[in-house]
């Protein structure tokens, strides 16, 4: 046994490691703690304080910060909705619809957005809206938020049908139950921690997209990530930071509930 | 992510081949239309004439893909030469692309290694670990990475006092910035991939290799890195990539003196000083490449696959 970890482990890994991880979250980390600080400016420490959490909602540019999280959060909740509906119909008929002609293409086309560059997406979209008429604002960003948001919610749904053995559909036909019940009743149930995990990352992907966002928003309509991007340019700020910290720690914790739903065995 | 992403049901049943086209129908209308035409009529856009106020006049030209490569004067009428200023942005983005990556590489493998070693119960955790970062907005990661590195801040205010430096790095507005940046960006990318095709490695092939005197290091170079080497590409392609066509890591971390070609082309599309159609091009070229890399990707995974 020793012998064996011996083969394995090279000096030098471990510690390599530990920094890959510290370079990992020293950056939020930092912004996390300067986010409580309560001095005027970001390089000197004052001491602990919630202002500039309090100036994010009842500062001066606390009403912009509010719009653009109406925006964000709305979009987001709709997007993801949206993406996940359509990706679990088309991880159905990828994995449950046999061999044919269009499985690959349809695959293909499903990860398209996550294959093409972000910014060459970005530049699409917008010369396809404007070419087509479609007037910049909220349905231009949203629409393009569904649309990219697919193969997210698609990847951990068509993972977590691929681990469903058909049995279970096919106990339940075998009683008399008809396709559409043994969907409904017995795949889908199933596919739920798929279809949540989906969700939340389709959320996530939504809520966090800047480039896309930048290019279709046109003038007037900020998302959280557009506000953030205007504000720093003009300089860092502590509010910036205390707005980070919320956006960082709200990822961070539906990311956890994904692993843990995706994680969660509810076949046997 | 994107590398695994083209592997179908191996679990595929067909109950439901009859309603199959009706549960696709939904993809295939709102990623045809939002996502592969838009693609299509950029390749239209980057063909025609620019309209001065930002959009485009529909005349066919190939003025834009001119425009890119040569330099034809002031006024359009001497004798085209080769234009470097743009040809320059994309080879400075592809060397810092490939810095990051190989900076990637010297701590993601590493990495991945150490995590596939652990106990199959901690091994989870650490991929989790791993994974958080890549959640967290990216613009919020940049904006961290900015706020730690500048003159004044945390990382120099603690080396001074420490007694490493004596006066302030200063890091950010340089090409080394940006290259930490990516890194930072997409530094979980390369570290999965690699951890995966560990994880399936055969450690019975080590023990051999020093059942044969071979030094751990040679075991590492000859024995480990071969078995592995398909994990390591699917790394480095998922840092390229998008470090290639990055926008946000070189504009907030690499200032004016450091564009790269995701700025060159966001420019194209700002306000009323734009150029749609040379936007489209830039895009066209940046899109071409990643392409050719995605195929030859691609082959390398198939021809791994089937000698495995």
């Amino acid at each position: 046994m020793s012998a064996n970890t011996d083969v394995k482990t090279y000096a030098g890994f471990r510690s390599i490691t530990l920094l890959c991880l510290v370079i990992l979250y020293a950056p939020l980390i930092v912004v996390t703690v300067y986010s409580f600080n309560a001095s005027e400016s970001i390089t000197a420490w004052g001491g602990w304080s919630l202002r500039w959490y309090a100036d994010v909602f009842i500062g001066p540019e606390s009403a912009k910060f509010q719009q653009a999280a109406i925006n964000s959060f709305s979009m987001a909740t709709i997007a993801a909705t949206a993406a996940t509906a359509i990706a679990t119909a088309a991880a159905t008929a990828i994995v449950r619809g046999g061999k044919y002609r269009l499985r690959t293409p349809s695959l293909g086309l499903i990860t398209l957005p996550i294959m093409v560059p972000e910014i060459v997406l970005a530049v699409a979209t917008l010369i396809f809206f404007n070419a087509i008429g479609f007037t910049r604002g909220y349905m231009t960003i949203l629409v393009a938020h569904i649309a990219f948001c697919i193969p997210f919610a698609y990847l951990p749904i068509q993972a977590r049908m691929q681990g469903i053995e058909d049995t279970f559909e096919h106990a339940a036909m075998d009683l008399y139950a008809t396709k559409a019940q043994a969907f409904k009743r017995i795949l889908l149930p199933l596919m739920m921690p798929g279809i949540i995990s989906g969700f939340l990352l389709a959320f996530i992907v939504s809520l966090d997209d800047f480039i896309i966002t930048n290019f279709v928003k046109g003038a007037g309509i900020e998302t959280l990530p557009t506000a953030i991007f205007g504000s720093v340019k003009q300089g860092l700020k502590p509010n910036i930071m205390a707005i980070s910290t919320m956006l960082l720690s709200l990822s961070i914790v539906m990311v956890t509930i994904s692993y843990f739903v995706s994680k969660f065995d509810n076949t046997k | 992510m994107a590398g695994g992403a083209a592997t179908g049901g191996s679990a595929a049943s067909d109950t439901y081949n009859q309603a199959r086209n009706w549960l696709l129908m939904p993809s295939w209308l709102v990623l045809g239309f939002f996502v592969f035409t838009p693609v299509c009529v950029m390749v239209i856009y980057s063909f025609l004439t620019k309209e001065f106020r930002g959009g485009v006049i529909w005349e066919p030209t190939l003025a834009a893909y001119d425009q890119f490569f040569f330099d034809r004067g002031l006024f359009g009428d001497s004798d085209p030469t080769l234009q470097w200023t743009y040809i320059e942005i994309f080879w400075r983005s592809i060397w810092q692309a490939g810095l990051a990556t190989i900076l990637s590489l010297l701590i993601g493998f590493p990495t991945a290694y150490y995590i596939a070693t652990r106990p199959a119960k901690t091994r989870a955790i650490w991929v989790f670990l791993i994974t958080i970062p890549y959640w967290v907005n990216l613009l919020i990661r940049t904006v961290s990475m900015k706020f730690l590195l500048r003159d004044e801040g945390p990382m120099n205010d603690f080396l001074i006092n420490v007694g490493i430096l004596s006066e302030p790095l200063q890091i950010v507005n340089t090409n080394i910035a940006v290259q930490l940046g990516l890194f930072y960006s997409y530094l979980p990318f390369m570290v999965l991939p690699i951890y995966a095709a560990v994880e399936r490695y055969n450690f019975t092939m080590s023990e051999a290799a020093a059942d044969l005197y071979a030094t751990k290091w040679t075991t590492l170079r000859r024995i480990v890195l071969p078995a592995v080497k398909p994990g390591v590409i699917a790394g480095c392609i998922l840092v390229f990539v998008p470090s290639l066509g990055a926008f946000l890591a070189p504009d907030l971390l690499g200032g004016a003196k450091n564009f790269m070609i995701g700025s060159l082309i966001e420019e194209q599309f700002k306000g009323n000083a734009g150029n749609w159609p040379f936007g489209a091009a830039a895009s066209m070229i940046l899109l071409s490449m990643v392409l050719v890399l995605l195929i030859i990707f691609a082959s390398q995974q198939r021809r791994a696959g089937a000698t495995t």
